[in-house]
């Protein structure tokens, strides 16, 4: 028995000094890529958020100066209050919607590759086309209200782009209509791979397909509604392009959201050290956001899967 | 199209070997003037070039933002173009503190720049004492073009101040037009108060606020002044300004929408493209105070090869002689950046612009001049007063006081 739990350890020891070996030369450039790019990239952001940078990147120290002049900025607080809206509530209508979709074309309808083109076809769109057909419809002006208006419906109002308190929401509803489809995509995929057993076995049961499609095909999906949710997270996080496009962050400040403020800033304004302090809060957010995550399947389960 | 073949362009020139075919005078000229009016101005700098032995190589790039990016990048990077546009002011003065840029004083001693320019042009094209930047055009930010049809129609007399255009809100009102065009984005909104805050205090407040930042000038009584004033105008503009792009307002007002617009005399572009004549079909009026000046001009970074830097000499040279400037700006709709050439056979309202500038108390510079970190600060607060009605004139002082002092 001691012999061979002492032989034991010496071929995986040799095999786990080659395997590297030669994976190192492979992945090699990726891992370059990932240190000196992306986390060398990220040091130098937070670096220069403490510094008086403006133009150009100089490597002074001014502590926490940036971040006191970031917390005063009415400008700053509007986009981190505007962000949480829409994060909240883009990923919760998109999860319905596309699910809702899902759901209909997977009732087996008669020409359903039409819908699923249909729906799917806003997310081929770029945020900006999204975005200006959006501020044309909501446009006072131009759009929706203005054709009402001309059928002789006065009182008809439908203005949100050029309403401080609704303009978030036009961006929302902009962004669901264009996300939604993706979701479907997703969700449709998880339907189709869901057993047809279970349904004939709910039918004997009598279940009814809402109550089937809430308690058992929904936790079935699980994995398929994460990889959603973490989609649609990034596209919060760097929500920009929208914005520009729809509302150009008005009227006003009411539509500015933290990347707008951190490009604004970086370029037109020439303070990169304002810019990278911004960039520097939205790093931290995220990080407390995916950290429980993270933890839950890297570090609790001591690294495995 | 345009960028598509300036790329070509571009990627041309890199495929072509070079030292064998390569002109003694090759200049890459990196700006922003995409659109037929400007790209129809710079043509008369490339084509002057090349008439005189030079390669104009053009790499335009769509935007003013961006092609700053693109080219303060490729300026600190070490492969910098041969020539580059900013606008007037304080955008490329890291460029000079940090060496990038040649200094053009042989150029400018030559030609005797320093006599020809307004004194404030002069100014913010150098840095202690040396011409750093070719500024190439005045464009006055602060005219109010009108639509005279709408206006007689509607029995008004062409607006000499913003008390005449509040004043003449309800008789517009009541022909049915609206009576003041704007374009809710945030530097036009800026404009408007800038032109406000002139008429009120003059140069003098303008270069308080702006240039010393002296926040005991903001909380005196002509600001609050002005502040009142901005806010009265609110109640001219049409629920959909918000957003809307500064050629869209000036399409209101030349499609007889709406009776005026406060805006840089690029609009005039417009007009001119519509087929309207300047006095008899668009009126435009340089609002009280002054003439706000903004513009562009060229900077030259520092090169290696004495060709380039030759090539240079002879574009900052030929950029600001008096043929090329009357050429160039009755295209771009601004006027000369000199102001001892005969602007005779341009419109009525480029000669008004020219008169004006002629009195050195007239020439104000813009906000463009002074700090972009500044002048965006206070842009934000002063785009959320326009936006919000019920922010008092106090609450828009405190708020403008205390992004002054944020920012540096």
């Amino acid at each position: 028995m001691s012999s061979v739990t002492d032989a034991a350890p010496v071929p995986p020891a040799r095999k786990r000094r080659r395997l590297p070996y030669a994976a190192a030369i492979a992945l090699a450039p990726t891992t370059l890529i990932v240190l000196v790019v992306y986390v060398g990239c990220m040091l130098w952001t937070v670096r220069l958020s403490f510094t008086s940078s403006r133009l150009l990147p100089k490597l002074d120290w001014v502590g926490f100066s940036q971040y006191e002049r970031l917390v005063s900025s009415s400008r700053f607080l509007v986009s981190v209050e505007n962000i949480a809206i829409f994060g909240v509530l883009y990923i919760a209508g998109c999860l319905v919607l596309g699910f809702l979709m899902a759901v209909f074309i997977d009732q087996k309808v008669r020409n359903e590759a039409v819908f699923r083109t249909i729906f799917l076809y806003p997310y081929s769109m770029s945020f900006v086309v999204t975005g200006l057909v959006w501020q044309w419809i909501f446009n006072p002006t131009l759009g929706l209200q203005n054709a009402v208006h001309k059928l002789g419906f006065g009182w008809f109002k439908f203005d949100w782009v050029v309403d401080r308190n609704m303009v978030v929401y036009a961006i929302v509803l902009a962004a669901i209509w264009q996300g939604a489809g993706l979701v479907m995509a997703i969700l449709l995929a998880g339907l189709r791979g869901i057993d047809e057993d279970l349904w004939k076995a709910a039918r004997v049961d009598g279940i009814p397909p809402w109550r089937m499609y809430l308690s058992v095909i929904l936790p079935l999906l699980g994995p398929m509604i994460v990889t959603a949710v973490v989609l649609l997270a990034t596209g919060v996080a760097r929500l920009y392009d929208l914005v520009v496009a729809m509302s150009g962050g008005g009227p006003g400040i009411a539509s500015e959201v933290p990347a707008k403020f951190v490009m604004d800033h970086l370029f037109e304004r020439a303070n990169i050290g304002l810019a990278t302090s911004a960039a520097t809060l939205m790093l931290i957010t995220v990080a407390i956001i995916l950290a429980p995550w993270m933890y839950a399947r890297y570090i609790r389960d001591g690294g495995r899967r | 199209m345009k960028i598509i073949r300036a790329a070509l362009l571009a990627s041309s020139v890199v495929l072509l070997p070079h030292g064998a075919q390569a002109q003694q005078m090759d200049a890459e000229v990196l700006h922003w003037w995409t659109s037929g009016g400007e790209s129809a101005a710079v043509k008369v700098f490339a084509d002057e070039f090349n008439n005189e032995g030079g390669n104009w190589i053009d790499t335009a790039i769509a935007g003013g933002q961006a092609a700053r990016n693109a080219g303060v990048n490729r300026i600190v990077g070490g492969n910098p173009p041969t020539v580059m546009q900013f606008n007037t002011g304080g955008q490329f003065v890291e460029l000079v503190s940090n060496g990038l840029l040649r200094d053009l004083e042989s150029v400018a001693g030559e030609n005797d720049w320093r006599s020809v320019l307004p004194a404030a042009l002069a100014d913010a094209a150098s840095r202690d004492g040396k011409f750093y930047a070719v500024p190439v055009n005045i464009h006055g930010q602060n005219w109010l073009f009108t639509n005279l049809k709408v206006l007689a129609d509607a029995g008004v007399e062409q607006p000499q101040s913003f008390a005449e255009l509040i004043a003449a809100g309800p008789k517009l009102r009541e022909a049915g037009v609206i009576p003041l065009g704007h374009g809710g984005q945030n530097w036009q909104d800026n404009i408007l108060f800038d032109a406000v805050l002139l008429e009120e205090g003059g140069p003098g407040l303008m270069k308080a606020i702006y240039g010393d930042v002296d926040t005991e000038a903001a909380r005196g009584a002509e600001f609050r002044k002005a502040a009142e004033v901005f806010a009265q105008l609110r109640a001219l503009v049409d629920e959909g300004s918000p957003g809307r792009n500064w050629n869209e307002a000036t399409n209101m007002v030349l499609t007889g929408k709406a009776a005026a617009q406060v805006m840089g005399d690029w609009a005039k572009g417009e007009f001119i493209a519509a087929g309207l004549t300047a006095g008899t079909d668009y009126g435009c009026t340089i609002m009280p105070g002054g003439y706000m000046m903004g513009g562009d001009v060229f900077v030259f970074p520092k090169v290696d090869d004495a060709a380039a830097a030759a090539a240079q000499d002879k574009m900052a040279a030929l950029m600001l002689s008096p043929g090329v400037q009357v050429a160039f700006n009755e295209k771009k709709g601004s006027v000369p950046a000199r102001l001892d050439v005969d602007v005779s056979s341009m419109d009525a309202c480029a000669q008004a612009g020219m008169e004006a500038l002629q009195n050195a108390e007239a020439q104000v510079p813009s906000n463009n001049f002074y700090s972009p970190d500044l002048v965006g600060s206070v842009r934000d607060v002063i785009t959320e007063y326009w936006n919000s009605p019920a922010m008092t004139p106090d609450d828009f002082v405190e708020n403008f006081v205390s992004a002054m002092e944020s920012a540096y």
